[in-house]
């Protein structure tokens, strides 16, 4: 059984077509890094996978049953998060606000609850961390309290979008670290989005590269190459190897950095990012 | 000559619950200022204040509908407000927090509203009322609408509050966990009806935000804990609007004066603390 497979799948959006007959399986306990340009549909494939996006053709399955929303065996962390308010309460109380996931009445903890999201603290070493405010810890350490969180429920395929995303080398790499062991120690398939795959080489199984509404799954060293990526950008594409890094050009243009440059030229203004400084 | 004199410290020194209106203004306040420290809580929690703000504006163009139709303003206000709230609900997350189509609804309902008055000209005190409050003007039965209202609002709250919190922290995770946004969030716009609504009749529509806002957003810079500031954030709404009953009793200045000054005095000194709680927490960072 895979933990998360596409058959023929097409997704439109407002008219565009964002995915066409895109077809993978990503087996359990892999470790897939996600990559492609802006708007090659990383965050809708996620999306899709979640139950929240209608496809208009083919279907998702995730652990062998249809993708819906809600299913409690998906950890899911999204790129754009919470709001500037939440910023001033703990990591705890954020991370618990997804404890029970979608009842009604008030926001109780029972005692396995609490165990609950202690052992998912615990498990990425953040116990101390989700003590204090949101706003008084780095990007990185945030990252680390939304992943706890998407542990929660015990899922055995986490999705998470663009998580190194304006964090510093350093934190990207623990974040990379943290990513790996949760595979290795809680037996979970993961898919990463990353606008570059450098930060990720090491630790990925295989990797699953978008564009032009196309997906291609595969080892590093058959995705990553000239014709492949020249396909999925619909334009000329060099892959150039410095000792153990990858990048992807076109013409005399890294695709991946100046991917990564423009979401930040955007106008988009999100707190989280504001600690962080350097975006490496 | 005398007796005016006498008549005028024992009104002055008499304790002031020995009166009714006061009584009434008492309990008014204090039904009111529990549902706006709760409410309000989400309501800053969300990032939704000027959505807040711009209801109590449609609420006064129901109040003063209400009037030139012979009904109690109250039921006018409310009428509106939750109206309003379930049309900003349908409008969508995104829509109902853009500052413009906000902006432009609330100067139409004003607008609207001041037309109601020019119908009404011998209403000029009601208009005042309705702007600025009147909380020693709440009669009995007004008083038992405010607690029915309050009542239904927070069960309401209690129904719908784990949904709400999770998806105002962080809706694209709440959506994924098949919480229903939409739903949630027009319900919450719909209770936020109501308490602006009652919070229009102790301090005014345009003052909706001492007691609504003001609370909510000091408590969040007082503690880190959730639970902490959705009480601190009520208790605050409470003891600003007492003390403010209280200083006009014996001041003789107007009730919302006062309410606006304890809650502009103590969400500056929150914002005061926050930065101080910020450098001590950054410190014991460093020596640790």
């Amino acid at each position: 059984m895979s933990a998360l497979s596409f058959d023929q799948v097409s997704i439109k959006l407002a008219g565009r077509t964002i995915l066409a007959g895109v077809s993978f399986a990503v087996e359990e306990k892999e470790f897939i890094g996600m990559l492609g340009a802006n708007g090659a549909g990383k965050t809708t494939l996620m999306r899709a996978a979640l139950g929240l996006v209608p496809l208009s053709g083919g279907a998702i399955s995730v652990l062998g049953r249809p993708a819906t929303r809600g299913n409690a065996s998906v950890g899911y962390v999204p790129q754009n998060r919470g709001n500037v308010a939440s910023l001033r309460l703990t990591g705890y109380d954020i991370v618990a606000s997804a404890a029970g996931g979608a009842g009604w009445g008030l926001p109780r903890l029972d005692a396995a609850m609490r165990r609950e999201i202690d052992w998912a603290l615990e498990a990425v070493d953040a116990r101390a961390l989700a003590r204090r405010s949101l706003s008084e810890i780095s990007g990185g350490e945030r990252q680390r309290l939304f992943l706890a969180q998407a542990l929660l429920g015990r899922p055995r395929l986490l999705l998470l979008d663009e998580p190194l995303i304006s964090l510093d080398p350093a934190h990207q790499k623990s974040v990379v670290e943290i990513a790996r062991r949760l595979r290795d120690e809680l037996k979970i398939a993961i898919v990463f989005s990353a606008h570059e795959l450098n930060p990720l080489i090491h630790a990925i199984d295989r990797v699953l590269y978008l564009g032009a509404g196309k997906a291609v799954l595969g080892a590093v060293d058959e995705v990553i190459t000239g014709p492949v990526l020249s396909k999925l950008y619909g334009a000329q594409i060099e892959v150039v190897r410095i000792k153990d890094r990858v990048f992807v050009m076109a013409g005399d243009v890294d695709v991946e950095r100046d991917a990564h440059r423009h979401e930040h030229d955007g106008a988009r203004h999100d707190p989280h990012h504001d600690h962080d400084g350097a975006h490496a | 000559m005398t007796a005016p004199v006498t008549t005028l410290i024992t009104i002055t020194t008499a304790p002031m619950l020995d009166y009714d209106f006061m009584r009434t203004g008492f309990a008014a306040a204090g039904i009111v200022a529990l549902l706006a420290g709760i409410v309000g809580f989400f309501l800053v929690l969300r990032g939704q204040t000027f959505a807040g703000h711009a209801l109590s504006h449609v609420g006064f163009t129901g109040a003063t509908g209400a009037v030139l139709f012979g009904l109690p303003p109250l039921a006018g206000l409310v009428g509106f407000t939750v109206l309003a709230g379930f049309a900003m609900g349908l409008l969508g997350e995104k829509l109902s927090e853009r500052d413009v189509a906000i902006g432009m609804m609330l100067s139409l309902a004003l607008g609207l509203g001041l037309l109601f008055l020019h119908f009404f000209t011998s209403y000029a005190s009601q208009a005042a009322a309705l702007l600025f409050g009147n909380v020693l003007g709440v009669d009995n039965r007004a008083l038992a609408s405010l607690a029915i209202l309050a009542a239904i609002s927070l069960a309401a709250l209690g129904l719908i509050a784990k949904p709400l919190l999770f998806a105002s922290l962080q809706s694209e995770l709440a959506e994924a966990k098949g919480v229903p946004i939409r739903f949630v969030s027009t319900a919450f716009l719909m209770i936020v009806g109501v308490a602006v609504a009652e919070c229009a009749q102790i301090v005014g529509v345009l003052l909706v935000f001492t007691l609504m806002v003001g609370p909510a957003a000091a408590a969040l810079s007082f503690t880190r804990r959730l639970y902490a500031a959705v009480a601190l954030s009520a208790a605050l709404a409470l003891v600003e609007a007492w003390g403010g009953l209280t200083l006009a009793f014996y001041s003789d200045w107007p009730v919302s004066f006062w309410i606006t000054a304890l809650s502009g005095a103590v969400y500056f000194a929150s914002l005061a603390n926050w930065r101080g709680m910020g450098r001590a927490s950054g410190e014991a960072e460093r020596r640790a």
